[in-house]
């Protein structure tokens, strides 16, 4: 057993003990915003979509996911955040999400891909309820890493579509 | 030892359900006046099957259910009891009860046990109206042969337990019979060091005292006839019942069983029984789940399994060749055999599609059977005389688009019963036989299956639901509808031309919901009638919803595909024909039709699409008897397509019935053309917006 294990087995302890939780993070226009990783299923380069006729505008279409067909939504526009270019750089991050209808794999666009966080519930903060904006729905809390604060996405208000 | 009966519960009902279906078809198959024996043993062998199986997991009720099921028709089968339509009935009730309590534990719950009773109670007031006379001789022989003692000698072989018997339910089933001997022997039993704990080293003598013939007596052992040496000897009359009588090696034995540790009978399967229930309270839960009412398994035939072994044979070769051709340096001649394998391959793979496909597909009986049994209880409610007749029972149809049809279907035939067939009064003022008929015929029609229920009845009352229709509002009073276009309007949401409601139809919910199951299977369903001759319901299917055949078309820079099924026709449009009818719809007048122009691009929002009209392509499209032509910029190939589910990770989209993956593992969407015509704003005929009736148009022009 190596160092690196232990500290996997200590940490999946403070997980246990304290629940902890590990967040994948990316960044989109700035911003640092995370997703539980035990719904990230992987992550995938940009590639060629297929419209969906009259679909909202942040579902930018489907993509043909070895044999399924996975939709693709721009979280940019789905926070009302300006949109971007799609190159080469963007980040397809496919998530499963547990809605009423069952499980459905969805994929995100970010802008890249950040880091893995290990949080605990506790430290994690409500976000101040100042505004009427729908947009920020979407975040079911607020959290301080070091300096930065990340937003904790709620993937299940963002997914129900 | 210790065998999971339970293991086999999932057989035995698959089994007895099968046995339950073939008994009620040969039921109705019978005709009290004829005797024929061979339909009746072979309702008896069913019934027979289910109670021994019955018994042999325990599931007593149905068992003893069985039993006076069976004696009856034993008695008839016997030529003690004339059989009459009353028996029939019974007889089918019991089916019906029967199929009750085996799906109650199957589901694992408690069997409702009250009808059961109450249908025992009838069969033995059955029994007993003869039972009465017969009593006499039956007493004489009985008496007669009085009480005979049987030597009886059961030997199993070693795998007897893996053929899931148990002899211990055997020995009390013989102990019903009479008085018992039992008589263990276990000088086979083998040291502990060779035991084998799934074995069975015991056998057995049992000296019976019974009433019963030695028939009885082998029917105990009928399950293990070739898993044991079975031997039944009449030994004189005398039942040993002194130990000091009784041969000593036997005394012995039964002392020695009793303290043998090594004993697999009688004492320590008894523990075993009950320890295996609160296990199977535990899986009830799991169980519950899992047995949703569309069944999983499938019967495959074996040719069918056979055709795909060659398959898949020739698949391997043709692969074996390409890979050596990969391996040689390429020349021209190598292309050209490689070209040929990859052809060859291609032929192959559509060849184990077809066939792949064909597993799924079941002859339409298994839907078709139902019938006669309904129309048969219809018929008896409604004091009607109706005649079935099937037709292309054997016509395949996937096992899936099968389950779905058969609800459509029982509707669809209730009503023709129900409405479309007179009383025999009537029939006869009518001046036509008494008894009507009702047709099941099924036959395939390029991809599709083609289903329809016709009837020799009054037909569709048309002036009766046209002026429901306008009563209701759903067309104008000035209308120019033709008969078969009203007659379509039954299958609008609550709609009904019964005056009263019946048990069976009328409340006016149902024609639009088989309308819409039918939909929801790419099928369409239309009616036709003539007044007192008759009404004919078509249920169109695809065969398969698996695969469809498509026709790529390119939308700005999309591709789509258009089931190749409803395509009627594809042209370039003239100019000349096109006339602008109020302010947006395009008609091309194609021969003598007009045909609406629907804009692809624009009704899925895409550009860089031709928008001039001028040269344009064309695809006719045909669904609910309503052509429209959809825009596209070009024609691309044709090809089977695999359809995937868009709402597997998303949603219904509107004018999209699914998707594909290409060649080229690009996502193509598949249009759905009713859906389409939603969209369009174009609705069907039969709705108040009949805009583009031809008439219509012809007026405006």
């Amino acid at each position: 057993m190596n160092a690196k294990q232990s500290e996997l087995n200590t940490q999946l302890n403070l997980q246990q003990q304290q629940g902890v939780k590990q967040f994948l993070t990316f960044f989109m226009a700035g911003e640092e915003y995370g997703v539980d990783i035990l719904t990230v299923q992987e992550i995938r380069s940009w590639e060629k979509i297929t419209v969906l006729p009259n679909a909202p505008e942040f579902v930018k279409g489907v993509i043909n996911l070895r044999g399924t067909i996975v939709p693709i939504i721009d979280l940019r526009l789905r926070f009302g955040l300006p949109s971007t270019e799609y190159g080469p750089l963007t980040v397809v991050v496919v998530v499963k999400v547990e809605l009423e209808q069952g499980v459905k794999v969805v994929g995100i666009t970010v802008d890249a891909v950040s880091d893995v966080y290990s949080i605990a519930e506790q430290d994690t903060k409500a976000i101040p309820s100042l505004s009427d904006s729908s947009d920020d729905d979407y975040v079911a809390g607020l959290v301080n890493v070091g300096e930065k604060m990340v937003a904790l996405i709620d993937l299940q208000k963002t997914m129900d579509i | 030892m210790s065998i999971d009966l339970s293991q086999f519960f999932e057989v035995f009902f698959e089994e007895s359900f099968e046995g339950l279906d073939t008994m009620e078809a040969e039921l109705l198959n019978l005709v009290p006046a004829e005797k024929d024996l061979e339909t009746i043993n072979t309702i008896f062998r069913a019934a027979h099957s289910i109670k021994g199986g019955s018994g042999t997991f325990g599931f007593n009720a149905v068992a003893d259910f069985t039993h006076v099921l069976e004696t009856l028709l034993d008695q008839i089968r016997q030529g003690e009891r004339e059989l009459t339509t009353e028996h029939v009935n019974l007889l089918l009730k019991a089916v019906d009860c029967l199929r009750s309590l085996l799906a109650a534990l199957q589901a694992q719950d408690d069997p409702d046990l009250a009808e059961a009773n109450a249908l025992r109670i009838q069969f033995e007031q059955v029994l007993k109206i003869q039972e009465s006379t017969k009593q006499v001789d039956i007493d004489t022989t009985q008496q007669a042969t009085d009480k005979n003692t049987y030597q009886i000698d059961f030997k199993p072989h070693h795998h007897l337990f893996k053929t899931g018997n148990e002899p211990l339910y055997m020995i009390s089933e013989l102990e019903e019979l009479g008085e018992l001997e039992v008589t263990a022997f276990y000088d086979e039993v083998p040291e502990i060091t060779n035991f084998s704990s799934d074995e069975c080293f015991l056998h057995w003598r049992f000296f019976l005292n019974t009433s019963c013939d030695d028939k009885a007596i082998k029917e105990v052992f009928e399950w293990v006839e070739d898993d044991a040496d079975i031997t039944v000897e009449l030994c004189g009359g005398v039942f040993i019942d002194d130990d000091s009588k009784a041969p000593d090696t036997s005394a012995e034995s039964i002392n020695a069983v009793e303290q043998s540790p090594s004993v697999l009978s009688t004492t320590e399967t008894a523990p075993n029984v009950t320890q295996s229930k609160p296990k199977q309270a535990g899986t009830n839960q799991a169980k519950k789940v899992s047995s949703t009412p569309e069944s999983a398994s499938i019967r495959v035939g074996i040719d069918k399994v056979d055709s795909l072994i060659n398959m898949v044979g020739e698949l391997v070769i043709t692969q074996a060749m390409l890979n050596q051709l990969s391996e040689q340096e390429i020349t021209p001649s190598t292309i050209i055999s490689l070209q040929e394998g990859l052809a060859q391959l291609a032929h192959n793979t559509r060849d184990l599609q077809e066939n792949v496909m064909r597993i799924r597909m079941l002859p339409i009986n298994f839907v078709f059977s139902r019938f006669p049994r309904l129309v048969r209880d219809i018929a008896q409610k409604l004091n009607k005389q109706v005649e079935l007749k099937l037709i292309g029972e054997q016509t395949e149809l996937d096992k899936t688009v099968m389950e779905k049809i058969s609800d459509p279907m029982v509707h669809l035939v209730r009503n023709s019963l129900d409405h479309g067939l007179e009383t025999v009064e009537q029939r006869l003022l009518a001046g036509k036989d008494p008894v009507g008929t009702v047709t099941l015929n099924a036959f395939h029609q390029g991809g599709n299956i083609v289903i329809e229920i016709m009837d020799d009845g009054q037909g569709l009352n048309t002036q009766k639901i046209k002026e429901k229709a306008i009563a209701k509002e759903l067309i104008p009073a000035d209308n120019h509808l033709s008969d078969d276009e009203i007659n379509e309007l039954i299958f609008m949401p609550g709609f009904s031309t019964m005056d009263e409601v019946s048990e069976l139809s009328g409340r006016g919910v149902g024609m639009d919901v088989v309308k819409r199951n039918i939909q929801l299977l790419n099928g369409s369903v239309e009616v036709s009638s003539a007044p007192g001759v008759g009404s004919t319901f078509t249920i169109r299917l695809p065969l398969t919803l698996a695969i469809l055949d498509g026709q790529l078309v390119r939308v700005g820079l999309h591709t789509y595909i258009i089931p190749l099924i409803s395509i009627v026709e594809s042209l370039q449009i003239d100019i000349k024909k096109v006339s602008r009818v109020g302010k947006n719809l395009d008609v091309l007048r194609l021969r003598d039709e007009y045909i609406p122009i629907l804009r692809l691009y624009d009704i899925f929002n895409h550009e860089n699409a031709i928008e001039s009209l001028d040269k344009t392509l064309l695809v006719v499209v045909e669904t609910d008897n309503q052509k429209v032509g959809l825009l596209v910029d070009d024609l691309l190939s044709q090809q089977q397509v695999v359809i995937k589910s868009l709402e597997a990770n998303y949603h219904k989209v509107d004018g999209i019935s699914g998707a594909t993956i290409l060649g080229d593992g690009r996502v193509s969407l598949i249009i759905d053309i009713s859906g389409i015509l939603k969209l369009s704003g174009l609705k069907k005929p039969g709705s108040q917006e009949l805009s583009i009736e031809p008439d219509n148009i012809a007026e405006m022009l």
